[in-house]
């Protein structure tokens, strides 16, 4: 069968002739192309929309004043963010700090440490993860976790109490409600992003760096920290950034658990309120100002996280450089 | 549970919506014009989710009376009824707070129907504390945070025979702009001006010791899991939560709890406006439950389409009168007679037959 199919084969592939798929192949970079351009031309309207409608909310406090003032009283028509601001910033933080070695293990564990047949099941588990609803997270968190963890929130700020620092970090609370419940929740829905970037980032580590570093006599350790994180470094922080990303964002998870006050404290037990969280909480009822207010705060987290990308890929790009040198 | 059915309900309110929107859209709105007595069609309605549990009720009910007229109330809050409204989006808008400046609603376009009222209550949690009696100027201070403890000597003299720990107080308030929070600042600043400094609105600017929480079921659920919390939650959701309400002292000096009766009382006692508005706040009577919070219905005193003039007509009138029958068991509290007469009388004016 296939014996004889051959020798027509390219007589078929012919038929198009070099015209012709010029022609598709100038089709194909049109396509494309819109494809690529949509993206811009949507995130440019959402850019303009917004901002037209925030601006006589950033008219009324002026823009420093919006960002950087610490009362929020829509009643009064002051809307100063920074509260807000504030508790996104702590809340992913912290999320970070927990979730960024947590992912990083897991990653590590699978691709290096874990029977081949065992990993399937971890990779599936994982990414299952990702794809429960944030708002399953928030409630699970609100009627589980809240009650039952506040005690041990207090019980934490009592050991902590004589030491200096940590005593005002983690002050008495009587509340679960609050910006580190807020970062438990970010981090466990972060880890699975960051977790299945972070595994692709090793995978691309090449098989002989690794002989190489085994060859010389390291142990595993050694070469995975040899080998494997030099060479990923990049990849890491790229997908950090985008646990962050999420982490910023995340809305209705937050809105449930933070505990919605508009004041700020360094008491990370006490409840606070994150920049997407006050948008869902506030909508609903908003109107005139306050509603222009609540746009511009969403002006302002695109804007604090577009920075905070563009300064990942400043880190990265320093990294790197620094380390091709001390490789040479 | 609670939660759970709330978000399942405010889901199917919002599907029927957006299909009676459609239907709307296709331009089928002249089949059988008004057949008989009865109006047929769709009235779309949203607004303030304060009263949607007796809205919900009386909805079902009136689906018996009138099959052919099917009616959607989506409980989206008081703000975004009014400004629906305002863009003529509704059929009626339900709202617990007076047509302001900024809703986007243009005076003289509306009628306020008062239709039910209901009593706020003050629920806590403090395990060995039964039963608390607060006058006003104490509320007033937990709320403003200058009372911090629960054994302070002002909460202490009004109850002598209560064993009051030394717990500090959280304040359990709305996250969300609300009706009930509007209600209840309002309250505390004409009952202790001296003591509430912070004004009135749908939001506040709660001191430090405030946990938010969404809705009134959200606020149930910080007070009943925080030791030392007290907040603001409407009748219903308190007694679904089974939360212990305090008794408050009204504008008789007389410490009344929160009961339909007591509410009603408050509707006798208060005085109503031309435009039917009136304020049960704080109202004279030694059985006045002071916290009694009004809602209202919003209607076109203009409508392009008679047919839909005529269902809102005779969806309103229905919950005047036998839909009141269906107020207490929702806790909500209804009319006295004569602010209904008035209610209906103005119903009548403002839609000609």
């Amino acid at each position: 069968m296939t014996a004889t199919a051959t020798p027509e084969a390219p007589a078929e592939v012919d038929l198009g002739g070099e015209a012709r798929s010029r022609r598709a192949d100038w089709g194909f970079r049109a396509l494309v192309t819109a494809a690529g351009l949509t993206v811009l031309a949507v995130l440019g309207l959402i850019l303009i929309t917004t901002s037209l409608r925030a601006s006589p909310a950033f008219q009324d406090e002026g823009l420093i004043g919006f960002v950087t003032g610490t009362r929020w009283a829509p009643n009064d028509d002051v809307f100063g963010t920074f509260p807000m601001l504030y508790g996104t910033l702590v809340t992913s933080i912290i999320a970070m700090i927990i979730a960024v070695p947590v992912s990083i293990g897991i990653a590590l564990f699978i691709t290096e440490v874990a029977h081949r047949r065992s990993r399937k099941y971890i990779v599936t588990v994982i990414d299952l993860l990702a794809t429960v609803p944030s708002v399953v997270f928030g409630l699970v968190a609100v009627l589980v976790v809240v009650p039952a963890i506040t005690p041990a929130y207090q019980g934490f700020a009592d050991l902590v109490a004589p030491v200096p620092g940590l005593n005002a970090v983690f002050n008495d609370t009587n509340t679960g409600r609050n910006y580190f419940t807020a970062s438990l929740v970010l981090a466990i829905m972060a880890i699975p992003i960051i977790t299945s970037i972070a595994r692709e980032v090793f995978a691309t580590v090449p098989e002989t760096d690794k002989q190489a570093a085994y060859a010389l006599g390291a142990t595993r350790w050694e070469m995975v920290k040899g080998a494997i994180l030099p060479h990923s470094f990049g990849g890491l922080v790229g997908a950090s950034m985008l646990g962050l990303g999420r982490a910023m964002g995340e809305t209705i998870a937050v809105a449930l658990v933070i505990g919605g006050a508009t004041t700020m404290s360094a008491n990370l037990f006490e409840p606070g309120n994150t920049m997407a969280a006050i948008i869902a909480q506030q909508w609903g009822e908003s109107s005139g100002l306050h509603q222009d207010a609540l746009i511009a705060i969403g002006v302002e987290l695109f804007a604090i996280t577009v920075l905070i990308n563009f300064l990942a890929r400043v880190v990265v790009r320093r990294a790197e450089i620094k380390m091709k040198g001390a490789h040479s | 549970m609670k939660l759970n059915r709330r978000a399942i309900f405010g889901g199917i309110t919002a599907g029927t919506l957006a299909l009676g929107l459609a239907a709307c859209g296709g331009g089928g709105n002249d089949e059988e014009g008004g057949s008989g007595d009865l109006a047929s069609g769709e009235i779309n309605a949203s607004g303030a989710s304060f009263p949607d549990a007796y809205y919900a009720a009386a909805i079902e009910a009136y689906a018996e009376v009138n099959p052919d007229l099917s009616v959607t109330y989506n409980s989206t809050g008081s703000g975004t009824g009014k400004s629906e409204f305002g863009e003529g989006l509704n059929d009626f808008a339900g709202t617990d707070s007076l047509v302001g400046d900024d809703d986007g609603v243009e005076a003289g376009s509306f009628q306020y129907i008062p239709t039910v009222a209901a009593p706020i209550t003050v629920s806590y949690n403090l395990p060995g504390v039964d039963a608390l009696q607060l006058p006003q100027d104490v509320l007033a201070g937990i709320f403003a945070g200058t009372i911090t403890t629960w054994n302070d000597a002002t909460i202490a003299a009004a109850n002598p025979d209560a064993t009051l720990p030394a717990t500090a107080i959280s304040l359990a308030v709305r996250s969300d702009g609300s009706g009930t929070t509007t209600n209840f600042s309002k309250f505390l600043e004409a009952a202790a001006p001296e003591v509430w400094t912070l004004g009135s609105g749908d939001t506040i600017e709660w001191p430090g010791n405030a946990i938010a929480g969404e809705k009134n079921t959200g606020v149930a659920q910080i007070i009943q899991d925080t030791e030392g919390a007290i907040g603001y939650v409407d009748l219903a959701d308190a007694t679904e939560s089974n939360l212990v309400t305090a008794s408050i002292e009204n504008a008789d000096g007389a410490f009344v709890a929160p009961t339909l009766e007591g509410a009603t009382a408050a509707l006798a006692g208060a005085q109503v406006e031309a435009d039917l508005s009136y304020n049960p706040l704080n109202a004279a009577g030694a059985e006045s439950y002071p916290i009694t919070a009004p809602t209202y219905i919003l209607i076109r005193t203009e409508y392009e389409d008679p047919e839909v003039a005529a269902g809102v007509k005779e969806f309103v009138n229905y919950l005047l009168t036998d839909g009141q029958a269906l107020a207490a068991e929702n806790n909500f509290a209804a009319l006295p007679t004569s602010l209904q007469e008035q209610a209906l009388e103005a119903l009548n004016s403002t839609i000609a037959d």
